[in-house]
């Protein structure tokens, strides 16, 4: 075991899969020569050279096409676009080549890609850079999406995501590289080498895809989250001092319905949280099963404590950050008789 | 230093065919009177004291997020700017922008005010260091996302075309900016409408930490625009005399109604990508090189010697621009951020 952080921890993926498969390519603005500008991909181009490791020119257009025809080929591209909010030049590729390409092939062509990404808010980027995009993944047929939240899982999923034989978008809560957050921006990072969860194995082991964790078992309520949200609402729930289940999503497609039932069904009572606006946002998709599976048994309507509908705003972060404040103030609604 | 794309380079043997079409003079240094070279340097000087005002206000947490420095590019937006027209022509650039907006005279005080993040800054504390505006000064944007300013801009050539109002646009992008496929589509449409747009490439050597060599299958950026029919200039950037001779040559074409041009400006920052880059990805003997041999402020200081101009007029000026940036700071940490209830505003025309 050795103690990283999700950056260390998510280079070491990188790592292992590379030692093992060559026919792995990374790639990205910055990820070469520079190691990636979150040092995500530091020293692959010293260990696996230039052929393996490089950097590309800034155009995430031709980063995913390229990655595309690759991975159409026989080879594996695990491909950096440098902030989640730079994704867009390369939208058409994923939604249109990426996520089709099995499909209209009918199983000829596959696409063993990962495209990794950071996202997210907490970090004053503003509008360009904070953004949660998830949905506009979720929502489209034919691609994965996965977000860790701890280094153990960064690891191992970005190690399954590297060997599933079909697309996935990994996003990375870039807020919690390196320390979890409890969403109270005035207080010190507690860096991950004080947590457990930062023990991280050496050499192979893999996450599964599609398959939640519960990170606290409780009796009082169920609350749904993901990537940084995850140490934020169980900050909240320990300040509130409730006695809440808490699931860590980890992959939103497939999505692991069956814990987050269980759960529900055991609890009654149904948080979520995430950092994305409301109108469309995951949360809505959630809320939707929740209460299509769970009707009979929830003793209140699902609350979510989500982004505003609002482009993320430079002053302010905290107020549209869904912050302790605000996910206690839906706790209390949801806990309402 | 300026030299056309007609002209062979000594790094390739020939140029591509450009042609038949007519080819933009040789320009000349520009010929500066004592009042314009004054000028320069006040510009060029306030450019970059805002910029150590501002990395110190970073350093003291009262600008968050990203922020990045335009030390050592001050003549490019000088030079430019300086030949254009504020209220006929439009700007618009990338999120290296607090010198591109100081270039046109826009009040320092208001510019630092949304890098705080406060109601009266120019962007109601909206947009951050990385998306400013000023419509009243055709200035549009401040972009964060790169390369889409040259989308943009070649929108808003189209529209002084269509306006007939003797307008022309200028849009910055830089050397890792001037890969994005959009840049090329916007070069194509700029020449086949035979749009007013002047495309200004700060050839800074970097992106981020990427240098030109690991980037660009091109690296002379002004030859980008060949395969559209669209001429290109490089220029030396460190010289601002060169640059807005430049831009005499660039307006004269594109006024006239010749359409679009290229102007590569070559030229080098100081310090990192932004506040959070420690520029590990280049040594220290070549930041100096440029500091020592090529830095536009002294090179505009020895202009200003050999124009006569006295320690003493320099000295007031310095004084001038001290002043200026103390109270835009004061002003910029006093003035009190937005009301919450902006954050609802400007989403869509209704509030909701
Ligand atoms: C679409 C997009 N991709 C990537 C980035 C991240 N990024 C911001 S600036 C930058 C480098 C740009 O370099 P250059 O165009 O040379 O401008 P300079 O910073 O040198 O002024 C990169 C990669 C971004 N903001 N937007
Ligand atoms: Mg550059």
């Amino acid at each position: 075991m050795a103690v990283m952080n999700m950056i260390q921890a998510l280079n070491d993926a990188h790592k292992v899969a590379m030692r093992a498969d060559e026919d792995i390519v990374v790639f990205g603005e910055d990820a070469g020569y520079f190691g990636g500008v979150f040092r995500v991909t530091e020293g692959l181009q010293k260990e696996f050279g230039k052929e393996r490791a490089f950097d590309t020119p800034i155009s995430e257009n031709g980063i995913v096409a390229t990655a595309v025809g690759m991975a159409a080929y026989g080879l594996k591209p695990v491909i950096e676009i440098q902030f989640a909010d730079y994704i867009y030049p390369g939208y058409d590729q994923i939604v249109s080549e990426v996520a089709k390409m099995r499909y209209r092939t009918a199983g000829e062509w596959t696409m063993p890609m990962v495209i990794r990404s950071p996202y997210g808010g907490g970090i004053y980027g503003g509008q360009t850079h904070s953004q949660s995009p998830e949905s506009l993944f979720t929502h489209i047929a034919g691609l994965k999406t996965v977000i860790p939240s701890t280094p153990y899982d960064a690891k191992g999923l970005l190690l399954a995501a590297i060997e599933d034989p079909d697309p996935v978008l990994f996003f990375e809560p870039k807020r919690i590289y390196n320390g979890p957050f409890s969403g109270h921006h005035d207080q010190p990072v507690v860096p991950w080498s004080k947590r457990a969860e930062a023990e991280v194995p050496e050499g192979h082991y893999t996450v599964p895809i599609g398959k939640a964790n519960v990170v606290r078992e409780g009796e009082a309520l169920t609350v749904l989250a993901y990537g940084t949200m995850v140490h934020v609402a169980r900050a909240a729930m320990e300040e509130a001092d409730v006695d809440a289940e808490i699931i860590d999503l980890r992959t939103l497609v497939p999505l692991d319905i069956e814990t987050i039932e269980k759960s529900v069904r055991k609890t009654g009572r149904c948080l979520i949280v995430h950092e994305a606006p409301r109108t469309s946002g995951f949360g809505a998709e959630l809320s939707a099963l929740v209460t299509e599976r769970c009707f009979y048994h929830l003793e209140a309507p699902v609350e979510r404590v989500t982004g505003w509908d609002t482009p993320y705003p430079h002053s302010y972060e905290w107020t549209y950050f869904p912050g302790p404040a605000r996910i206690k103030t839906a706790l209390k609604k949801v806990m309402a008789d | 230093m300026a030299r056309t794309a007609k002209q062979k380079t000594s790094s390739k043997k020939a140029q591509p065919p450009l042609g038949n079409k007519e080819r933009p003079p040789e320009p000349k240094r520009y010929k500066a009177s004592k009042e314009e070279l004054l000028d320069f340097y006040k510009q060029m000087l306030l450019i970059r004291r805002f910029e150590e005002r501002a990395g110190q206000l970073y350093g003291l947490g009262l600008i968050g997020g990203f922020c990045h420095l335009y030390i050592g590019q001050e003549a490019v937006a000088v030079g430019l700017q300086s030949a254009m027209t504020v209220g006929k022509d439009s700007v618009i650039t990338g999120y290296r922008d607090h010198g591109h907006m100081l270039a046109y005279g826009i009040d320092p005080k208001v510019i630092m005010a949304e890098l705080t993040g406060r109601e009266a800054g120019i962007s109601r504390g909206k947009g951050g260091s990385m998306h400013m505006f000023s419509v009243e000064h055709g200035f549009y944007g401040g972009h964060g996302i790169v390369g889409a300013q040259v989308s943009l801009g070649t929108g808003l050539a189209f529209k002084h075309k269509y306006a007939d109002d003797g307008g022309v646009n200028l849009a910055y992008f830089g050397d890792g900016a001037a890969n994005q496929g959009q840049v090329y589509e916007s070069f194509n449409m700029a020449e086949l409408w035979n749009l007013p747009i002047i495309y200004a490439i700060e050839n800074n050597h970097y992106a981020m930490g990427t240098s030109v060599e690991r980037s660009a299958s091109e690296p002379d950026f002004y030859k980008r625009g060949e395969s559209f029919q669209i001429p290109g200039i490089q220029v030396d950037g460190m010289d601002v005399l060169a640059v807005r001779g430049a831009a005499e040559v660039a307006l004269e074409w594109t006024r006239s109604g010749k359409g679009p041009i290229i102007l590569e400006l070559k030229t080098y920052r100081y310090r990192g990508h932004s506040m959070s880059d420690p520029a590990k990805y280049r040594t220290r003997e070549e930041v100096d090189s440029y500091k020592k041999e090529k830095d536009p402020i002294e090179r505009i200081k020895a202009e200003l010697e050999k124009a006569g101009v006295a320690e003493e007029e320099l000295k007031a000026t310095d004084k001038e621009i001290k002043d200026i940036m103390v109270e835009a700071a004061k002003f910029a940490e006093e003035t009190p951020e937005p009301d919450p209830s902006e954050l609802y505003t400007d989403v869509l025309v209704e509030e909701y």
